[in-house]
């Protein structure tokens, strides 16, 4: 370790930490490392220590010489928040060290004053996102501002590598190693199980390789579960028998954070912890649909330790380092094992201390699932993932972005792309079809190539059509599409005025999805934000509300958990279950309740799954246990459902949870050969037939439409609404398909609905597993374990193409033919008229 | 399956494909087509699929071929803008010509062609008035009773224990009725919106289409957006 850094380790009392001097070694050594090591190890010094030392060992800037000095190091975060948090961490050694070197942060929110000002003299160390290295790299600028690029510092590499972002950071990689050759890697991970996916990811060049530094693992956590005994409820997803317990825990904790997986069960926890508190401990709350502001405030008010509890949401699963926090509380099962390693890991940012956490389960198939979790994580074991392929409609709006910089060469630009990782064994084919796919939108009929958006010069390099389309292009940049959000607006509901299309809200509490709100009628009064309010109407983009505090008020449900029960968790419930010797971990009364399924049915063995049928009302039920995790059960759901439509045996409907599925028919179903109907060939004709039709494939292919840039999320003057965006994308998937069914996106939508939103790949090893092991047990009543799901029933939708079907009957039953007018008549006189005469008259 | 009504006295069936079929003067009727939507949106910048004159071509010939009429009233907007006729590829003409053929094929104008379709067959007429109806592109707050028209790109917005459902429709109140859009590209305006208030005498009816079916929804029963 130079001076003055060995100097400035020894005046705190401090040792370098040998990952930090490993990960000082492989880059003097000018190779790629990933630095691998729980959080409170030093990993973001560790990161930034090889460029600190290059950067003090330069010769101190001449006067008048700003400017002449490129960009040195390159620090990408996957949060905003992160990249201002670390300038301010790493100004501290910087400055008492006394070294020149200029560092800044560049997010969304920087000022186009510090922006033009950056460009102009890039200082020494930038720390910026994904998207704003996109936006750089379609900068005409961009070869001359990263010649000088020394290193690139990737943090939280392993929340980033595995999705679009991370597919559209490995092609600005690529780029940047084409414009800085000699430029280094840094990646820095939370444990993970399989680092060479990470390392393959950051470089998959064999010429490059990535070296693999571990930092040493902390004190192991100590992980409590909450046994409520006698209390565990068989059904339900609050756990709201164990509200009291929590309040009790966070008493006694000096900080809490109490996770939660969904943003109903944080408002709901939130509720209920104040109805208890007391003690008038200061309690907040964070969620994605809060207000940036409002959560800006929590955020700092923790940092400040002035919070004695945060319920939040995965918002929280990053973020910056709050060294008061000595407890993490987990409401409702973490669903993986990493995840919640990361979430413990937010407790007590000191290596030599033990995290501390609690398991807080809502029903008692959690219960498992919390214990399943609570072994992993004692022996350290993680959920594997799957190597990632990248995407084209990620890959297409990199290249119109490349051609905006400069003009580029196509077979070097081929060469360049498949140096990023998920892109390494792109065929040159695909290569193309995602530059037909920016230039001309990729259509067979070749009607538009004099459109073109890209366009081929003399010399046979590519380059975008004109300034206009750069500009388009700039504002577009990026790999999120999230559902479009409404504001949340406060407005006084005094003096009876009236709610029109011009009515304006005050001040913003939050945001949400425009499908939530159907649940609500005008009027109705719900929680949001802690508080309870009444919905007083809604405008093109705004959701006007009033404060109603005291009254008796709804909670919408946001739905369930977005995080599906791991693979590697799922086997470790299903093994848990069958070895009554680990039941005496259990609670008496949850233990009693597996002897009681023991009784009346049967526990499967760990590598079977149990079916069971029985009647109950007026209907024959079919429940499986699967533990595959919502997703996936949902889709084999709709599968099933469709066989025993052959089977004429009356599908009336299902429901899932991440451990059971339930389909409930007319007749009997007893007899039926369990074998055949979970028979893998139903992943053939009849998952396509019904995967295209789907509202899923919908919102799949309008998230590649709007990356690809095939449709624009924001033009010059505003974001478009989403229901301007639905209109257009839902009418080209109709049209696409019945003119060109192989089209790009089409195949990109079927592959991220098949990847993320219904679990094929899960499903495929689910029925190659159970193959032969099915254990069906005709029961004549419902068995305990299938309490569970069908108490789900009439709290969940069934989706798929039958919902549509449904609402129209709803819509127009009733409905005579011969009598319509008389009814029109009737309605007309009540209080359905509509208003004549008062509104203005518009054309579209 | 077609929703059978009659407007100001006249049998129609407002049939799933979106078109208006008028048995007595074996009239079809179909309303804003926006041929070339496609093509339009590419020449500045927005690629969306090439497909759309073909496909809104092939729903007309379908509903043409299954019923044999005598008249095909376009009622506007057939063109999505006044270089759309330019840009129409050859078979797309050669198409419209066979439409002309042995039957009379008026184009009603609308205010995206508003210039006419300069040389392909056919009558451009401001309106036309046939049965007792008068067929205009743009429906007139307070107008007489049997106005078909088109223009605003109904369609109705239903809520369901399940969720949400938008799709295209025909809106009447016995006496006049709004087409939905024809065309393959075209979007809809809630017939919630203030657009609409102002043209019915009384809260009208709305037929849905959904897949092979128009369903027939009060108008109390639909939500805005």
């Amino acid at each position: 370790m130079p001076e003055p850094f060995a100097a400035w380790f020894a005046a705190r009392g401090w040792t370098p930490r040998p990952h930090q001097l490993a990960v000082l070694a492989e880059a003097r050594a000018g190779r790629h490392a990933l630095l691998i090591a729980p959080t409170g190890g030093g990993k973001t010094l560790a990161g930034f220590l090889p460029s600190l030392v290059e950067l003090a060992g330069r010769p101190p800037r001449r006067p008048g010489e700003a400017g002449a000095r490129g960009l040195h190091t390159l620090y990408i975060s996957p949060l905003k928040a992160l990249a201002v948090d670390v300038e301010r961490n790493l100004l501290a050694p910087v400055t008492q060290m006394g070294l020149s070197i200029a560092i800044e942060s560049r997010t969304g929110d920087t000022g186009v004053g510090r922006r033009e000002r950056q460009r102009r003299a890039p200082p020494d160390i930038l720390l910026t996102t994904p998207e704003q290295l996109a936006l750089f790299l379609a900068w005409e600028g961009a070869r001359s501002y990263f010649a000088d690029l020394r290193r690139v510092v990737i943090d939280e590499v392993h929340a980033l590598w595995p999705s679009k972002r991370g597919d559209l950071l490995a092609l600005g990689l690529a780029r940047l190693s084409a414009l800085a050759p000699d430029m280094t890697l840094i990646g820095l991970s939370a444990t993970v199980a399989e680092p060479g996916l990470i390392q393959d990811w950051l470089s998959p060049d064999p010429a490059r390789p990535v070296s693999l530094v571990r930092g040493a693992g902390g004190a192991p956590p100590v992980v409590d579960l909450l046994l409520s005994q006698g209390r565990v409820p068989w059904v339900g997803h609050t756990a709201h028998h164990a509200m009291a317990e929590v309040y009790d825990a966070i008493r006694q904790a000096r900080s809490a954070l109490v996770f939660v997986n969904t943003r109903f069960q944080a408002e709901f926890a939130f509720q209920e912890l104040w109805r208890l508190n007391e003690d008038n401990l200061p309690i907040a709350l964070h969620h994605g649909s809060l207000a940036a502001e409002q959560r800006r405030k929590v955020e700092a008010a923790m940092s400040r330790g002035e919070l004695r509890a945060v319920v939040c949401t995965s918002t929280l699963d990053l973020g910056v380092d709050w060294g008061d926090v000595d407890l993490v509380i987990q409401v409702a099962t973490p669903k993986g094992a990493s995840r919640m390693v990361q979430r413990i890991g937010r407790a007590n940012h000191r290596l030599d201390e033990a995290s501390r956490a609690l398991f807080v389960p809502a029903n008692r198939f959690e219960m498992l699932e919390c214990q399943a979790a609570r072994e992993a994580i004692a022996e350290s074991a993680f959920d594997h993932e799957r190597p990632r392929q990248g995407a084209l409609d990620v890959l297409a709006q990199h290249l119109m972005g490349l051609t905006c910089s400069e003009p580029c060469d196509p077979d070097a630009l081929y060469e360049e792309v498949r140096n990023a990782g998920p892109y390494a064994s792109l065929e040159r084919s695909g290569f193309d079809a995602a530059l037909d796919l920016a230039a001309t939108g990729g259509y067979a009929l070749r009607a538009y190539d004099r459109f073109a958006r890209i366009v081929r010069r003399s010399d046979g390099r590519l380059v975008a059509r004109n300034r206009e389309t750069v500009l388009r292009h700039r504002l577009n940049v990026g790999a999120i599409v999230s559902a479009a959000m409404l504001a949340v607006r406060v407005v006084s509901a005094k003096g009876g005025r009236k709610i029109g299309p011009q009515t304006r809200g005050g001040r913003k509490i939050g945001e949400v999805e425009e499908g939530y709100l159907d649940v609500l009628e005008i009027g109705d009064t719900f929680v949001f934000a802690g508080q309870t309010w009444r919905l007083e109407g809604v405008t093109g983009t705004e959701v006007l509300v009033s404060p109603a505090p005291g009254e008796e008020a709804r909670m919408p449900s946001w739905g369930g958990s977005k995080f599906a029960l791991s693979t590697f968790l799922a086997a470790k419930v299903r093994a848990m279950m069958s070895d009554e010797s680990r039941w005496s971990a259990l609670p008496a009364d949850v233990a009693e309740w597996l002897g009681l399924q023991r009784e009346r049915s049967i526990i499967p063995a760990p590598d079977e799954m149990l079916v069971e049928t029985f009647p109950h009302g007026q209907r024959h039920f079919l429940v499986a246990y699967p533990f595959e995790g919502r997703l996936a059960h949902t889709t084999l759901c709709m599968l099933l459902t469709r066989r025993l439509e052959r089977l004429r045996v009356g599908p009336v409907g299902f429901v899932c949870n991440d451990y059971a599925l339930a389909i409930w028919t007319v007749r009997d179903l007893a007899n039926l050969d369990m074998d055949a109907l979970f028979e893998e060939d139903m992943l053939g004709d009849d998952l396509e037939a019904w995967l295209d039709e789907s509202p899923l494939m919908k919102s799949a292919f309008k998230a590649c439409a709007l990356i690809s840039g095939l449709i624009e999320r924001r033009f010059a003057g505003g974001e478009k609404t989403s229901r301007q965006v639905n209109i257009s994308t839902d009418l080209i998937y109709e049209v696409l398909r019945r003119h060109q069914s192989d089209h790009l996106l089409l195949r990109c939508a079927r592959e991220d609905a098949a990847q993320g939103m219904i679990d094929i790949a899960r499903l495929a090893d689910l029925l190659c597993r159970i193959r032969g092991k099915i254990r069906h047990q005709a029961l004549e009543r419902l068995s305990p374990f299938s309490v569970s799901v069908i108490a789900e029933i009439g709290r969940q939708a069934s989706p798929g193409q039958s919902a549509a079907s449904l609402i129209l009957e709803d819509a127009s039953a009733g409905y005579d033919a011969q009598r319509w007018t008389q009814d029109l008549i009737a309605r007309a006189v009540g209080d359905e008229r509509m208003d004549i005469g008062n509104a203005e008259q518009s054309g579209p | 399956m077609s929703l059978r009504i009659r407007v100001n006295g006249a049998a129609a069936e407002c049939r799933a494909s979106g078109a208006l079929w008028l048995d007595g003067a074996r009239a079809l009727i179909v309303a804003d087509l926006h041929l070339e939507k496609g093509s339009a949106y590419a020449a500045r910048g927005q690629m969306l699929p090439p497909f759309d004159t073909a496909e809104t071509l092939s729903r007309l010939e379908t509903e043409v071929e299954a019923l044999d009429p005598t008249l095909v009233v376009l009622l506007g907007d057939t063109l999505h803008d006044a270089a759309a006729e330019a840009r129409l590829a050859p078979e797309a003409r050669a198409r419209l010509a066979c439409l002309a053929n042995r039957r009379r094929l008026v184009w009603v104008l609308g205010n995206h062609d508003a210039a006419g379709p300069g040389p392909l067959p056919g009558e451009a007429l401001a309106d036309l008035e046939l049965e007792g109806l008068t067929f205009v592109h743009e429906p007139r707050p307070r107008a007489a009773p049997g106005e078909v028209a088109g223009h605003l790109h109904p369609c109705a917005k239903l809520k369901g224990r399940t969720g949400r459902l938008r799709r295209r429709c025909f809106v009447t109140d016995g006496e006049r009725i709004i087409l939905p859009a024809f065309g393959a590209l075209t979007g809809g305006l809630n017939i919630r919106d203030t657009a609409f208030a102002g043209l019915f005498s009384r809260a009208p009816l709305a037929g849905v289409l959904h897949g092979e079916r128009v369903h027939p929804v009060a108008f109390a029963a639909l939500a805005a957006d």
